[in-house]
């Protein structure tokens, strides 16, 4: 599978666009200005990136507690998003849902998700809107290597293969839940082992490069859409950050973090990209000063954005 | 008007819902060729076929997972829970998942669909297939919950609930699947948070849901022998909850009993004597009284099962406490 040059820098510069406004994230909540809990992605940036290249604004994804990644990869609005992290009025969720639960149903996004676990199901039911109606659309369900030991999570792979559902199983392995790595919470050494169960294919994929990201889930994708039912596919990475904002990281030392920030996977798609002549230093700086622009516009439009008023705490329960 | 079956008009009411909306849907467990446990959806797969009943793995999460997705990607679903004890391995889906979304994402989705289920206990099944659990569901912002008594309100609320662009928790009550009464043929909704008044009384207001509704009325006729007339009120359903007609009623009769099924502690009718007490306390001559399963999980012995249930007996006499 051939890459348009195109392709690879909007992949390139969503990956970008992540790094940053998490980056952003992690400035604004250290200064108090981002209430409650937020779940960094850096160092994941590759795995909703390249799969969400391969997405349509007609597919679905489901997301989770470490959400901000997908949502920008599927299209989100960085200034709503941004606005919603503030616990503004005009955030996507009007200031009810916070970093966890950002959503945008009309590009597909069904939700972050504060349940561990939770979007298996959903993402089937999405699926199985698709397939009900005969439509091309999938569904892709992004789970972390917590979420693959959950019930939910087998539960829905087992009905998505029974049913023949158009789901992608999206795993990020960042190699631990919480603070718990993945060699003491189940004995496999590949999560996509669990595949052969559900008689669907399982891959691993180097969840650090972009490019390997994007054709396994092109595969995945096509044979969802022709009826073939999900897939598996486990995207081995690593987050830079703590769990939360705030995470002491005690379980795990520098060295390992410092080997996996070599492997950054921004870094790595940069120097290929130069060393190809699809990408120059010019053209670098140029995409890295219009996400500059795009995110201080999103931090100013958060900054200047009313709160939501008290009141409004009983709107929305009901449609 | 023509005779059904509470269980006939439930299944009624999918019927004629599928035919009216392609968008509605069922799944289950055992929901397709085998009728459903009960023989509720008996007749639907052979006229819908598998693609609009659907026979699912006995996975509850994964059934309400997929319900609340299709929901959200425009679809109609009513999923089955083939008893409400099995609520306890899925309620994430629905309380977390559900029930939230359209809040959580600041009013920008609709969840529009209904999880059936049947409670109640009367026929030996035990603690894990008996249980009345409507106060877990009514305590859950999101969702609503209707709770029919009779086969008219069975047809009627199921239909408001198919319509209803929220997640609707429909609890049937397994003891009156055989319960006859009058149904139209014809599609008709019930509103929902609209109590209905079974029969009217000067002396004593009886709230009371799902069978107990026709323990109550029984309690009526008894009481009525010896000179009480007590007022019988069905709330039909407890999100939304009407509180008004039971008020009204308790400022007319000045006492109130509330019965249900689900045991006394933490059960529904603490939230309606708590409502009638903020809002009629000085209409009241007494107590408010509940006549309620004891707090113990539902045995299977008959003469202790027996013991559960609330009766006639018990009705009588807590009127009679707080009329003595």
């Amino acid at each position: 599978m051939s890459l348009t040059e195109d392709k690879l820098i909007q992949m390139y510069t969503t990956m970008v666009r992540i790094r940053e406004f998490e980056t952003k994230v992690e400035e604004f909540f250290a200064a108090g200005k981002i209430p409650g809990f937020v779940h960094l992605y850096i160092g994941e940036e590759a795995v909703a990136t390249g799969t969400c290249a391969v997405l349509t604004d007609k597919d679905y994804i489901t997301s989770t507690h470490r959400g901000h990644g997908h949502l920008i990869a599927k299209g989100g609005d960085l200034k709503r998003m941004m606005a919603e992290l503030f616990g503004k009025k005009t955030g996507y969720c009007k200031g009810k849902g916070g970093s966890m639960h950002i959503a945008d149903v009309d590009l597909g996004i069904l939700g972050a998700n504060g349940i561990v676990g939770g979007g298996g199901p959903i993402a089937n039911g999405a699926a199985l809107a698709a397939q009900y109606r005969g439509t091309d659309q999938v569904a892709v369900c992004f789970f972390g290597d917590g979420a693959s030991n959950q019930g939910t999570t087998q539960e829905a792979m087992n009905l998505a293969s029974a049913w023949k559902l158009p789901v992608v199983f999206v795993n990020e392995n960042n190699g631990y839940g919480i603070s718990c790595p993945t060699c003491k919470s189940m004995a496999v050494a590949d999560i996509a082992d669990r595949a052969a169960a559900y008689d669907m294919p399982g891959v691993v994929v180097d969840g650090n490069d972009v490019v390997a990201v994007y054709e396994a889930v092109a595969e995945a994708v096509d044979r969802a859409r022709r009826g073939d039912g999900p897939s598996l596919i486990e995207c081995k990475t690593y987050r830079w950050r703590g769990h939360f904002e705030g995470d002491a990281c005690t379980y795990r030392d520098e060295a390992e973090v410092q080997s996996w920030m070599a492997k950054d996977p921004i870094k790595r798609l940069r120097e290929k990209l130069l060393e190809q002549g699809i990408l120059t230093e010019d053209k670098d700086r140029e995409i890295r000063d219009a996400i500059a622009r795009e995110l201080e516009a999103a931090v100013a439009f958060a900054e200047e954005s009313p709160l939501p008023a008290p009141e409004e705490v009983l709107e929305d329960v009901y449609a | 008007m023509p005779t059904k079956t509470y269980l006939q008009a439930i299944n009624e009411a999918l019927r004629q819902e599928m035919e009216r909306d392609p968008d509605v849907f069922i799944m289950g467990e055992d929901v397709g060729p085998f009728g459903g446990c009960f023989g509720v959806t008996k007749g639907l797969y052979e006229q819908f076929g598998e693609k609009r009943v659907k026979d699912t793995p006995i996975t509850e999460s994964a059934i309400i997972g997929a319900a609340t997705g299709a929901a959200a990607a425009g679809l109609r679903p009513v999923c089955e829970i083939m008893f409400v004890d099995f609520i306890g391995v899925a309620l994430d889906q629905l309380f977390n998942q559900a029930a939230k979304m359209r809040y959580m994402f600041g009013g920008k989705a609709k969840i529009p669909m209904v999880l059936r289920t049947p409670q109640g206990a009367g026929i030996g099944a035990a603690a894990q297939h008996s249980q009345s659990l409507e106060a877990w569901f009514a305590h859950v912002p999101g969702l609503k919950v209707a709770m029919p008594a009779t086969p008219y309100d069975a047809k009627g609320l199921l239909i408001t609930a198919i319509r209803d662009d929220n997640p609707v928790v429909f609890l049937e009550h397994k003891l009156l699947y055989g319960l006859e009464g009058d149904v139209p043929d014809e599609p008709y909704t019930v509103p929902f948070g609209k109590a209905q008044v079974h029969r009217e009384g000067t002396d004593v207001t009886i709230v009371a849901t799902a069978k107990m509704l026709h323990t109550s009325l029984e309690a009526a006729d008894v009481l009525a022998k010896d000179g009480m007339s007590a007022e019988v009120i069905d709330p039909r359903t407890l999100v939304p909850f009407d509180t008004d007609t039971i008020v009204e009623s308790v400022k007319k009769t000045h006492g109130l009993v509330v019965v249900h099924e689900a045991v006394k502690h933490a059960g529904f009718g603490a939230e309606i004597a708590a409502q009638v007490a903020e809002l009629a306390f000085d209409y009241l001559d007494g107590p408010i009284v509940r006549v309620a399963a004891p707090f113990t999980p539902v045995p299977f012995s008959p003469p202790l099962e027996q013991a559960y249930i609330p009766g006639v007996d018990d009705v009588v006499t807590a009127v009679k406490k707080i009329r003595a």
